[in-house]
């Protein structure tokens, strides 16, 4: 099969004719999949000869509050070493919506999807052990969600009197203060591909 | 020495003079500062870069070995825990009982903004503003990440508040 990207997308797409195949922009593709599809996709990536994307490089989710609707997305990001490139499948959720896990697929999906529970709180149906994995234990919330407050709920503080280290709600001396200075630098401005 | 009576009467002259000022004790303190300040074996805790700055004052260049520190992997063995990094909410309970574990007398050196306040992270979710919120502690070295010569200043004015400070009995 040619290493071009487009034909590979194009390949998938007659498998699966619901995937949704965005434009290629800096040499990445990047096709959304439904929830119901994402295994079967995944499965069908790894196991196609001509494709042979054998590994999962990561997985992760992204909050789009206020960008996109539905708000959530999952990212799985595979390699293919026969093909020499990467692939962006992309899932978008609703909030509180469950998603299969892709550990019977790819046994390295254990932890990046652990994350993603921790991060954002999108819940994996069917992983094996889906905890926290980043934050403290007994910590509240998602911190990666847009509307999780940057300083959090809980601040520790050892406390002499019990001989522990306790947990108290939030107490700042001073405010977070935003300096909103013009950047020139902010924000990336990617080169439009004309194709 | 002959401890005739007349000697001893002597001796108990001269303490008379010195008029019950503690004499021994204050000389033993001195000698017991001595031995504590030529000795701070140091607790490694590295949370963060600034830990690669304490390996570097450890090694040849700075060499925190003149001065009597020798690196202890176990607060068992150490007398001075330099907290150098980043002290998180999930961190900050196992910082505590390891001071915990620590042997009277014991001293603390926090080391870069982090650990004096939070630094960068200070208005964080995960991160403790300052790590004196969990241990006492009595030099904070500035920086991010302070310099090997910084962090060694930070020693040579701990070594000098114990001289000024420390006491036999605590």
């Amino acid at each position: 099969m040619n290493k071009n990207l487009l034909e590979q997308a194009n390949y998938i797409k007659e498998k699966f004719p619901d995937v949704r195949l965005e434009p290629l922009q800096n040499d990445n593709q990047i096709i959304y999949v439904s929830p119901k599809q994402i295994i079967e996709v995944l499965t069908f990536l790894r196991d196609d000869k001509e494709l042979s994307f054998k590994t999962l490089l990561d997985v992760f989710g992204a909050d789009m509050l206020g960008i996109r609707n539905p708000r959530f997305e999952v990212i799985y990001v595979l390699l293919s070493y026969k093909l020499n490139n990467r692939i962006t499948l992309k899932v978008a959720l609703e909030d509180g919506e469950k998603l299969p896990t892709a550990v019977p697929v790819f046994s390295a999906a254990g932890w990046f999807e652990r994350e993603a529970y921790d991060m954002y709180g999108i819940v994996f149906e069917g992983h094996p052990d889906l905890r926290r994995i980043l934050t403290d234990y007994g910590f509240e919330g998602h911190p990666l969600r847009k509307d999780f407050p940057l300083t959090g709920y809980k601040e520790v503080r050892y406390d002499a009197e019990q001989q522990k280290v306790i947990y108290e709600p939030v107490k700042l001396l001073q405010e977070f203060r935003k300096f909103d200075f013009d950047m020139p630098w902010e924000g990336t401005n990617y080169k439009q591909n004309k194709s | 020495m002959n401890l005739s009576p007349l000697n001893q009467d002597a001796i108990l002259n001269q303490t008379d003079q010195d008029n019950n000022r503690g004499f021994v004790t204050a000389k033993l303190d001195e000698l017991v500062n001595w031995a504590r300040t030529g000795s701070l074996w140091p607790m490694t805790f590295g949370l963060a870069c600034c830990a690669v700055e304490m390996m570097q004052s450890a090694a040849s260049r700075y060499d925190l070995d003149r001065f009597g520190l020798i690196f202890r992997p176990s607060p068992r063995q150490s007398d001075v825990m330099i907290v150098a990094g980043t002290l998180t909410n999930k961190m900050a309970p196992a910082l505590r009982k390891v001071y915990d574990q620590m042997a009277e007398p014991r001293y603390v050196i926090s080391m870069g903004s982090c650990a004096n306040g939070g630094g960068y992270y200070h208005y964080s979710y995960s991160v403790v503003r300052g790590c004196d919120r969990i241990v006492p502690v009595d030099v904070y070295v500035p920086g991010c990440p302070p310099t090997a010569e910084a962090l060694l200043y930070g020693v040579l004015l701990l070594q000098r508040k114990i001289k000024r400070t420390g006491k036999f009995k605590r």
